[in-house]
């Protein structure tokens, strides 16, 4: 069975905004939300600029039983869930709960929540941990809250790919939509601005670390050095489109039309990397020319090897500079499982404005032969989009949105 | 010198540690109802039952917590091994 898939509501927290509007208003005109670390003093650290979330306050908008049970990733998923509930004009009550479920990414957990209760652990003992952190920690934390929240019983999971998993999460909603399910939460919230997320991530050696906000992620820029790391994520509600045309459903944003997913070859095996098979997979998949497809929202990795081959990828698929490229996500530094479902709302927005929002601070390096839109926004019509994310060990996945008619 | 622990304590350990229920009014007459009506399930037990162990140093037997299903029951069992501590 392959019913159409559609998104009939967000929720989204970034370093640019919360809510839909927020997020779009900003992204639009290219606000950069990339500054120095406030989270904790990340003085003594090599890299210190990250994307972070200002003024989310979870107690505004959570019950107090929710708030010692939660790490920050959680609470912005919860508030994040409401949202696209709103947003898409259903409560959790209108649909019966064993055909709605929840299926997110995560990439590294509940990191800030972890560390706190290690500090207890080894500063004043195992009896000041939690027993909230029995769960509080875990990668299928955020899914499970949001399910318990809203009575979502349905089929339900977390995948692990890291910043792959946002768009490898859309995909298994995808499934389960088409075999039966009315509605699936789906997306991915990462929020790890905190000493041991720091270092987890700096032990892969691939974050920036030089201190300009605007000079330290140019993703396709002769200067790229490395990513800056943000906080947050987005979530969707899919439906099945008739489901969702059945119950009236008014904010139909777009299709969730193809998927594919590769893994890279070993290192030195000397094969090609596996993004550009994850593309053409997804374009079969959605039974798209790469000619169809009006702008590539690019992972984006920010280091020279990285770029390389995603412009490689883009370039091998679609011609050289044949395909409006663009990476946001220079605004909010890499959310990790956060920053594909993100993308999709952006490309999703795109094509409701008529929009392509632009790679900011970066010009673009003459090695890659895209057409990356830097500066300010383009204007195009947004017809159909590819959303591409890599995860760190190989992990590649791109999918298709193609605007609902 | 004697401790007690009183209703009070209970209620401020309860919120420190597991928040309350929307809807649950925790300064009405709450001593006699269970703590799953309350909204506190198991785990937001445990956390209570460990807070109050730190902070009064009492120690509970494994079936402390699932033995006492009242703030009434609960408060009196705190109190009676406060008493023991000191009576040693």
């Amino acid at each position: 069975m392959t019913a159409k898939v559609v998104i009939t509501g967000i929720g989204v927290a970034t370093p640019n905004g919360l809510g839909v509007d927020d997020y779009w208003a900003a992204t639009r005109v290219g606000k950069n939300a990339i500054g120095p670390v406030t989270r904790f003093d990340a003085a003594q650290y090599p890299s210190k600029l990250a994307g972070e979330i200002h003024d989310f306050t979870a107690e505004d908008h959570l019950p107090s039983r929710l708030i010692p049970q939660t790490d920050r990733m959680t609470r912005l998923a919860l508030v994040a869930a409401d949202c696209a509930f709103e947003d898409a004009g259903v409560k959790p009550g209108d649909i019966p709960e064993f055909d709605m479920g929840v299926v997110t990414a995560s990439a590294s957990g509940g990191f800030e929540f972890g560390q706190n209760e290690l500090k207890k652990l080894w500063g004043q003992g195992s009896q000041y941990v939690s027993a909230y952190q029995s769960f509080a920690w875990f990668y299928a934390v955020n899914s499970g809250q949001i399910s318990i929240r809203n009575g979502m019983r349905g089929p339900s999971g977390v995948v692990v790919s890291d910043q792959a998993g946002g768009l490898d999460a859309i995909a298994q909603a995808r499934r389960q939509i088409r075999k039966g399910s009315k509605l699936i939460f789906s997306g991915g919230f990462d929020a790890s601005i905190c000493p041991w997320g720091w270092v987890a991530q700096l032990a892969g050696g691939l974050m920036s670390t030089d201190e300009n906000p605007e000079r330290a992620y140019l993703p396709f820029d002769p200067d790229a050095n490395g990513y800056v790391p943000g906080e947050g994520g987005a979530l969707l509600i899919l439906e099945d489109a008739e489901a969702a045309r059945g119950r009236g459903a008014t904010n139909i944003y777009g299709e969730i039309a193809g998927y594919g997913a590769t893994f890279d070859p070993k290192p030195g095996s000397g094969r090609e990397p596996g993004l550009r098979r994850a593309i053409e997979a997804a374009l079969a998949d959605a039974g798209l020319e790469a000619g169809d497809i009006d702008v590539v929202f690019a992972d984006a990795a920010g280091t020279p090897e990285l770029d390389r081959i995603e412009a490689d990828a883009i370039s091998a698929v679609f011609g050289p500079g044949r395909v409006p490229v663009t990476a946001p996500k220079t605004m909010t530094g890499r959310l990790y499982s956060g920053a594909a479902p993100v993308d999709v709302v952006a490309a999703v927005l795109a094509m409701r404005e008529g929009l392509i929002p632009p790679t900011t601070n970066v010009t673009l390096s003459p090695e890659y032969d895209i057409d990356l839109v830097t500066g300010t926004a383009r204007p195009a019509p947004v017809r159909a989009a590819l959303v591409l994310a890599r995860g760190y060990g190989g992990f590649n996945s791109a999918v298709v949105v193609r605007a609902a008619d | 010198m004697s401790q007690e622990f009183t209703i009070d304590d209970l209620k401020r350990i309860l919120l420190e540690g597991a928040g309350a229920d929307e809807g649950v009014d925790l300064d009405s007459d709450i001593l006699d109802t269970d703590f799953e009506e309350l909204g506190y399930e198991s785990l937001a037990l445990l956390e209570t039952g460990g807070r109050i162990e730190r902070e009064y140093g009492v120690s509970f037997d494994d079936d402390t917590l699932a033995e006492n299903r009242t703030p009434r029951a609960l408060v009196a069992t705190v109190n009676a091994l406060l008493k023991d501590a000191v009576g040693v």
